[in-house]
């Protein structure tokens, strides 16, 4: 069929199932915005680039498809930047599609130009720059083959605007063959055979749950491992939701913002099982003594994250869900009572620890207790509303498979420390390049991808200064995300790091002239309300989660509220 | 450190050669040469990258070049089971009393003088890396005005060759680590 490159761009995306892009035009990509017209897909025009690039990003987050963004050439391009840097750091599917100057101009410096695949090569995970049209149909098909299969991550596909004006005879390719790319899905028999023996050896094992998992949707075959030898899990920040919070064996979360016994149990096990992870340095710092102690079996889709940064006792490389389920026909029921005995018991000190420095505070205050132990208190009238409290009573307020995503800082740990995750899917955050300005546009994108669910995001005063535009996206659109604002007037977590690394002295982190941000909820005709204190703060997520709508619930916090 | 040398096998095609090179810089690896042509094969272009570096290094830098789309495939080359070879142009300075002792040197060397001039000799010297770095050394008394090398190229001895195919692609994947 005879049609023009813009039109060929359009058709490969409805043949690769996608219904909604997030974008916004300019010259070089108004032909593909004119193709756009005639075709049912959903365009979503935020307010800036890289909001559509998290709103992608959430999105594929969400519903485990590649989420679309598109944006125009030189500033349209460069905006999207932050966005696919972030999601190659989260390993998520997501296409930017740039308009490009065109061909015969490239490298003249003209207008609006910038060398989008040059400054995206380090972060993306393939980029193309189309140089004819006959290539799109082949390229879009590769783009979004690579992007969601192996190890996702952002594929960009830059098009010059002649190109997208070049007519050819469209025709899809069926299938495609890439010499250099063939991921490796099942794992190798022997090295299988091998992690099940050490598993069975093991006296005080231990999971470390990434986000590979949730990727994999090996969350369940994770699971059954788990109980089948009562191990017990730890979680990185992104293996959030690959286990309910209060599942008996989950331990919270590892890392420089962990809690103290998921800590604990990592660094006193003889193996570590590490599922879907890449051993980030905040998450599992002292990577060189652990594997002095304990025996490692990582598992991973990705050779390169094997043995990069720690040393491996068991590698296999393959998708979870395969070897997980090829590893259960070899594992046998058993388990370690005692060392499950003391687990518990360093979580129920530091709990216990924890609710006592908080001083008669309501509990849930607890990092330890992950959401455990704070239903049914009684609040107190308080002066700040205390942000632990609230997250670890807001899943009572929220079906289970509502998706609640945070921006960067103390809100962030705070919410993967005390808000009870029940489903994989449902906490969405930045982690490996811990984006401020990520949570409200990738709640927009999740909420799109998810219509049905209940959408909340965590904010921090700052992070949600950086992204707050998008309220007009969520205005245009009727897109109903719920905001959970904790302004304590400052950059909390650089003011914490300034506070125990700089000996208190605060350098610009004050940001004591903010907005009246409930004021701003009006301005866009959401409603809104400010909190101060504990005792408001169930009546107040009633409300929040009863209005239909976009909502914005202020909370005034404590500046000097820790992390931890 | 040692040197180790990588074939790499690489889809013909603009900005290939910048993604290798960037991967090197951006994850701190260091290259001692790279060498870059086409193939029996004109989709396929082959780089014999020497890298410099510990076992954990090169098995980074293998696993990570194998990650870029574009890389088809990659070896390590054994050092005893390959033949490796470097080509220089040296010029040299020469006058009427040192002619004489320069080319005798380059005939030591089977090299080549391919260029004269009044004051200047120019040589064209191959095979190995060490073998070119000495005859190099030795004409450095003389006076070296100006170098150019290619970087080694490599290939594996008897009828071993290194090829695309399709199966074996998973194979290498995974092969450093299991
Ligand atoms: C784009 C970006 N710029 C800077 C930082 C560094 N940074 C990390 S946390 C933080 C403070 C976040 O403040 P806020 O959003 O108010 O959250 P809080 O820590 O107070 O909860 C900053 C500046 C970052 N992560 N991302």
């Amino acid at each position: 069929m005879k049609m023009t490159g813009a039109e060929a761009i359009i058709k490969a995306l409805e043949a690769e199932n996608v219904d909604t892009v997030f974008g916004y035009p300019g010259a070089a990509i108004s032909p593909f915005y004119d193709a756009l017209l005639d075709s049912g897909i959903k365009h979503i025009l935020t307010r800036n680039e890289q909001g559509a690039a998290h709103a992608a990003n959430g999105y594929a987050r969400v519903t485990g498809k590649a989420g679309v963004c598109v944006a125009t050439s030189g500033p349209g391009a460069t905006n999207l930047i932050t966005g696919i840097a972030n999601s190659y750091m989260d390993s998520v599917p997501i296409i930017a599609i740039t308009g490009q100057v065109r061909s015969d101009m490239i490298g003249t410096d003209a207008f609006q130009e910038a060398d989008i695949t040059g400054a995206t090569a380090p972060f993306s995970k393939h980029n193309y720059l189309v140089k004819k049209a006959e290539e799109l149909p082949r390229i879009i098909k590769e783009a979004f083959h690579i992007a969601t299969t192996g190890r996702p991550g952002p594929v960009v596909i830059d098009i010059p605007v002649d190109v997208q004006n070049a007519v050819i005879d469209f025709r899809y390719p069926e299938h495609i063959d890439i010499k250099g790319y063939k991921p490796t899905i099942k794992g190798h028999p022997g090295q299988i055979r091998k992690a099940a023996a050490a598993i069975h050896a093991a006296k005080r094992p231990v999971i470390c749950a990434g986000g590979g998992l949730i990727t994999a949707d090996a969350s369940g075959e994770m699971l059954e491992l788990a109980e089948r030898r009562s191990i017990p899990v730890v979680t990185t920040l992104m293996g959030i939701g690959s286990i309910p919070s209060d599942h008996p064996l989950h331990f919270g979360m590892v890392g420089t913002h962990g809690s103290q016994t998921a800590n604990y149990v990592l660094h006193h096990a003889d193996l570590v099982v590490i599922l879907g992870a890449r051993v980030g340095d905040r998450a599992i710092g002292a990577a060189s003594t652990l594997a002095k102690k304990a025996k490692i079996i990582h598992i991973d889709i990705d050779p390169a994250e094997i043995g990069k940064n720690i040393d491996v006792t068991v590698p296999v490389v393959g998708d979870l869900k395969h070897v997980l389920r090829d590893l259960l026909e070899l594992v046998e029921t058993g388990d370690s009572a005692e060392w499950l005995e003391t687990a518990a018991d360093v979580r129920r000190k530091n709990s216990r620890k924890t609710e006592r420095e908080a001083d008669g505070g309501p509990a849930g205050c607890s990092t330890d207790a992950c959401g455990r132990g704070a239903v049914g208190m009684q609040a107190a009238d308080t002066e700040y509303v205390n942000p632990k409290y609230l997250l670890s009573i807001l899943s009572d307020y929220l079906p289970e498979e509502a998706v609640v995503t945070t921006e960067v800082g103390q809100n962030q740990i705070w919410a993967a420390n005390n808000y009870r995750v029940r489903k994989p899917k449902t906490f969405i955050t930045s982690g490996g390049l811990g984006t401020m300005g990520y949570g409200l546009p990738s709640a927009i994108g999740a909420k799109v991808g998810r219509p049905g669910s209940t959408v909340v995001v965590i904010s921090g005063d700052g992070s949600f200064q950086m992204s707050m535009q998008e309220l007009g996206t969520m205005k245009q659109y009727d897109i109903d995300v719920k905001i959970v604002l904790f302004n304590n007037r400052r950059l909390g977590m650089v003011r914490e790091l300034q506070l125990t690394r700089h000996g208190g002295r605060y350098s610009q982190v004050f940001l004591d002239s903010n907005p009246d941000f409930v004021a701003l909820a009006a301005a866009y005709g959401f409603r809104g309300e400010r909190i101060s204190s504990d005792v408001l703060v169930p009546e107040a997520l009633r409300r929040m989660t009863a209005s239909r709508g976009p909502y914005i619930l202020e909370c005034m916090v404590d500046p000097m509220e820790p992390t931890l | 450190m040692a040197k180790h040398i990588l074939s790499v096998l690489v889809e013909n095609h603009a900005g290939v050669l910048s993604r290798v090179a960037g991967l090197f810089s951006r994850r701190g690896f260091n290259i001692d040469s790279l060498a870059v042509g086409v193939t029996e094969n004109p989709e396929v272009s082959r780089m014999t990258i020497v890298v410099d570096g510990d076992e954990h290094t090169v098995e980074q830098v293998s696993k990570q070049l194998n990650k870029l789309i574009d890389v088809i495939k990659i070896k390590r080359l054994d050092k005893h089971e390959s033949i490796s070879r470097e080509l220089a142009l040296i010029k040299v300075s020469a006058n009427a009393a040192t002619r004489s002792e320069i080319v005798q040197l380059v005939e030591i060397f089977r090299a080549k003088i391919v260029d004269v001039s009044k004051s200047t000799l120019t040589i064209e010297a191959s095979g190995s890396e060490d073998k070119v770095t000495a005859l190099e050394d030795l004409l450095k008394p003389f006076g070296i005005r100006e170098v150019v090398r290619t970087g080694v190229i490599a290939i594996e001895r008897g009828n071993r060759i290194i090829k695309v195919t399709n199966n074996e692609e998973s194979d290498s994947n995974g092969k450093d680590v299991l």
